[in-house]
């Protein structure tokens, strides 16, 4: 019965299977591309789509196929890891605005809620500015645009099962912060903070995307999709599919999370 | 009375809470501000010479006071790079980028608005499979992306559309036009997304209120009983959409103006960035978040003009 | 009863659930005569809401009307007319629901929304459909109309209104009005007044009412006749003052029963065991034999005609077959 529901969530299943699909390029390419990432042949620039090159060549002669596998590795990394600081900072800030209350709550939300007034990706083009470029500071940049979604709901959490009973009872028997956050709430508040770091994750993709396009993101050598798309974008008349290309993947990866976080919810709205 | 004074005191505790922000990361966060702008390996001297014009030698607090103070009285500084006024260099690319989400704002509600009603009133399976997979992909697209799309396609393929610059309004506004309408569009996809989804949604569950059972049973004809009542009842979820799809324009114009180096604020800023333009880059997020927090507000507003209810509520 | 306003004969309603049909309302026959007050009674799920429903045009999607027809004044009512909806809602038939508070578009301030009933089905000018909404309002005991008209709903008590949806219902002067439980959401002392409205609006407008509650209460403080419908049939129907002196089918009994009054204080109120059985388990012989203390083989079997017992008294019960005394 749970098995057959899975299996009739279509955003679930379409979303599952791209995501998985991606997963398993990234993963190869761990061992093993059809060409080096780097590996240019200068007989072959801006080849189209053949047997041999099954997506073409970039500009240097660059195999697109082996590129875009070895640029699923840092996706992944940016994805998985930023939503893995928003998720643990936005924890700790939401429930401690949640358990405190108060002035600190009205403060910390405020602060929470001004991340709306830098819309898009300028706050982490604000953070990139500052720190500079590169893979480990889009990571934390990108992070830190993710807090506040994961805040908002664990707070929410709070402020909703504080009142219940068993977070009383908790409290009651001497259980600290930290327990009651842990065992007693986060549970209860499971179900969206999953959804949103499916969310998170694909909004992160494409903040990647956006923030190595204009070149604040990802630098050289490591491998990027937004970069690629940057690359491609002079040769958009003469090698079309170098820009179709890359930036279907993007789309692939972001629509993928999305779909997931879509099916999950569906699960969870459905069992309630 | 009461309710208007303390929203205002709001927007004002918010703008002051954006400009500490603002602050913060560009002037605490980075240490020295002086290196940010010169490099970590500047000559000494050229550092020194240049923290005495940013006034680095006074305290982070007297600093934030002075910029606030020189903003509020209408200086917001010096660019560093353009040696002019930043309020000037501002002022000049502002209607580019304002254009552009006014623009796109329209598109978005011209083309969401209609088809939302349309897929609302007739829900059949293949409109409704349709209608997911547009907007899932409206969602996932990457803007920027899109926009090479269009150019490939309208610039490129059929030479519609200009590819890259723009004429102001001022001299040439068939022009400005032609130039301003693929970037507008590739921003505003993804909020056709959102509006028709949205407004599908909010229109399905309007459709089993009572209260639109009452006005069938006065007798009124469908199409009334949807523009006049259902649509109105509606627009009040859909206007926080658009508060957030404002912001959501003027973040991806960062990026769009860049593809189609239109010369707006989103162009401008990462220009800055380039040239190391502190000051400028300040003012200018700064001047974007203001504009961000002043929409919401009027959208806040105008909430209490469409539903009396809130009206009432302080 | 001498020309009937409204008849529907034979009529059957059912719900489509993907490919299968549940028939909701079965062998729907009654008549309600011009300046009549007959109210349906039978517990939720009955099928008392649908049947007004019908009568309105305003089935849900789901649902559709698979026999019989409706007559009013004499002519097939809806399409089958020829004639719109549109012209028989709220023109010659109004409605008014159970809950006023969001029977009423909350964006609109109510003068606005009586006065649009006005100007939708009688040729006159916006000043005029004002001046005629605030009469109204003046007619349905709403004092100060001038400053209510521009109120919002949510600016006013549930009685008042269900006072506005009164006044709405009745400016274009219909020949029948359908109250759909107009009471249960509203407090007891209100709900006596909206009783007493709608009486004195019956009396002086000359609007019949069909009345539609769960209570026998309330119908018997406004109607001359009732009809008892059970699991989607009417299983009783008798001017009022004969059901409560004389109930006849178990069912009605039962209600009766279980309705508050004097000389029954202090002891615990009855309630009829078991419930409605859904759509789905319905199947053949009498619908309340699941639930019927005097149930026997047959009714479990063969569905029961509705026979008449004494003039303008029918029974769809067993125990009445032969016209007599229960057996």
């Amino acid at each position: 019965m749970k098995w057959k529901r899975l299996v009739r969530n279509k955003p679930m299943m379409i979303g599952g299977g791209l995501i998985a699909l991606l997963f398993a390029l990234m993963a190869t390419s761990l061992f093993y591309t059809p060409y080096g990432p780097n590996e240019m042949n200068t007989e072959m620039r801006l080849a189209p789509p053949q047997a041999d090159y099954w997506w073409g060549t970039d500009n240097f002669g660059r195999d697109i196929f082996s590129r875009i596998m070895e640029g699923a590795q840092t996706a992944f990394l940016i994805g998985f890891s930023s939503v893995a600081i928003g998720l643990s900072f936005g924890l700790a800030v939401g429930a401690l605005a949640g358990y405190a209350g108060g002035w600190l709550d009205e403060l910390l939300m405020r602060v929470i809620d001004a991340k709306l007034a830098f819309p898009g990706i300028l706050l982490a083009i604000m953070l990139v500015t500052v720190f500079g470029p590169g893979l480990g500071n889009t990571i934390v940049a990108l992070g830190v645009m993710s807090i506040p979604a994961f805040a908002r709901i664990a707070r929410g959490g709070f402020i909703q099962y504080k009142e219940f009973t068993f977070v009383k009872a908790a409290k009651a028997r001497g259980a600290g912060p930290l327990r009651i956050v842990f065992l007693h709430i986060l549970p209860n508040v499971s179900s969206p903070l999953i959804v949103t770091a499916s969310l998170r994750f694909s909004g992160a993709i494409l903040a990647e995307a956006g923030l190595s396009y204009l070149g604040l993101g990802v630098q050289p050598p490591d491998p990027s999709w937004g970069r690629m798309l940057s690359e491609a974008q002079p040769f958009i008349a003469n090698a079309p599919w170098y820009v179709l290309i890359t930036g279907a993947v993007i789309t692939a990866m972001v629509l993928g999370f999305n779909l997931l976080g879509d099916g999950i919810r569906d699960l969870y709205d459905n069992k309630g | 009375m009461r309710f208007y004074i303390r929203k205002l005191a709001a927007l004002g505790s918010t703008v002051l809470l954006v400009s500490v922000i603002t602050f913060l990361v560009f002037q605490v966060l980075p240490g020295d501000p002086a290196e940010i702008v010169l490099g970590v390996d500047a000559d000494p001297h050229q550092l020194a010479e240049l923290r005495k014009t940013m006034g680095l030698d006074r305290p982070a607090a007297e600093r934030y006071w002075s910029w606030v103070k020189d903003a509020a009285a209408g200086d917001l500084g010096q660019s560093l790079r353009y040696h002019r006024p930043v309020a000037d260099i501002v002022a000049e690319r502002l209607p580019v980028t304002a254009s552009l989400a006014i623009l796109s704002l329209g598109l978005t509600l011209l083309i969401g608005v209609p088809l939302g009603v349309y897929i609302a009133r007739r829900d059949g399976k293949l409109p409704a499979l349709l209608l997911s997979a547009f907007t899932q992909l409206g969602l996932a697209v990457p803007s920027f992306w899109l926009a090479f799309i269009l150019i490939l396609v309208f610039s490129v393929t059929f030479k519609w559309f200009p590819t890259y610059g723009y004429a102001p309004w001022s001299e040439n506004p068939a022009k400005a036009l032609q130039s301003l309408f693929l970037p507008s569009l590739a921003l505003a996809v993804p909020g056709i997304a959102v509006v028709i989804r949205y407004l599908r949604n909010t229109l399905l569950d309007q459709f089993r209120m009572d209260y639109v059972r009452t006005a069938r049973s006065k007798g009124l004809r469908e199409r009334i009983v949807l523009y006049r009542h259902i649509l109105r009842n509606s627009l009040v979820p859909v206007l926080t959409i658009v508060g957030l799809l404002i912001a959501d324009t003027l973040g991806g114009s960062i990026v769009v103006e860049n593809v189609f180096a239109l010369p707006g604020l989103g162009n401008l800023l990462i220009t800055s960035i380039g040239t190391r333009d502190l000051p400028l880059l300040q003012t200018m997020v700064l001047y974007i978040a203001v504009i961000v927090v002043c929409i919401n507000f009027i959208v806040d507003m105008l909430y209490r003009v469409i539903d009396p209810r809130i009206r009432l509520k302080r | 009863m001498a020309s009937a306003l409204l008849e529907i004969r034979d009529m059957e309603v059912a719900f489509r659930i993907g490919k299968k049909t549940y028939p909701a309302l079965q062998q729907i026959s009654f008549k309600v005569g011009e300046k009549e007050t007959v109210g349906i009674v039978g517990e939720s799920g009955c099928g008392k809401s649908l049947t007004s429903l019908s009568v309105m045009g305003l089935l849900p999607e789901t649902a559709e009307m698979t026999k019989g027809g409706m007559l009013l004044e004499g002519k097939p009512l809806g399409p089958a007319s020829g004639e719109e909806w549109s012209g028989i809602r709220g023109k010659r038939v109004s409605m008014i629901f159970q809950n006023p508070m969001s029977a009423l578009n909350p964006l609109m301030p109510v003068g606005k929304q009586i006065a649009e009933m006005a100007r939708t089905h009688l040729a006159i000018s916006k000043r005029e459909a004002k001046r005629l909404a605030l009469e109204m309002m003046a007619r349905v005991g709403l004092s100060r109309a001038e400053r209510l008209y521009d109120d919002y709903p949510h600016q006013l008590s549930g009685g008042m209104m269900q006072r506005i949806m009164i006044a709405t219902a009745l400016i274009c002067d219909p020949k029948l009005l359908i109250a759909d439980e107009p009471t249960t959401a509203l407090d007891v002392t209100i709900q006596a007044q909206i009783l007493d409205l709608l009486r004195e609006m019956n009396r002086s407008l000359g609007t019949a009412i069909l009345l539609i509650s769960h209570d026998l209460g309330v119908i018997r403080e406004v109607c001359d006749r009732v009809i008892v419908m059970y699991a989607g049939y009417i299983v009783e129907e008798a001017p009022v003052a004969d059901i409560l002196e004389r109930p006849r089918h178990p069912y009605t009994t039962g209600l009766l029963q279980a309705l508050p009054g004097i000389g029954k204080r202090g002891r615990p109120l009855y309630t009829i065991p078991g419930r409605v059985p859904s759509l789905a388990d319905r199947g053949t012989g009498c619908p309340f034999a699941g639930r019927c203390p005097s149930a026997t083989e047959q009714c479990g079997a063969v569905t029961p005609e509705l026979t008449e017992t004494s003039p303008g008294h029918r029974v769809r019960c067993h125990l009445y077959a032969s016209g007599g005394r229960p057996a």
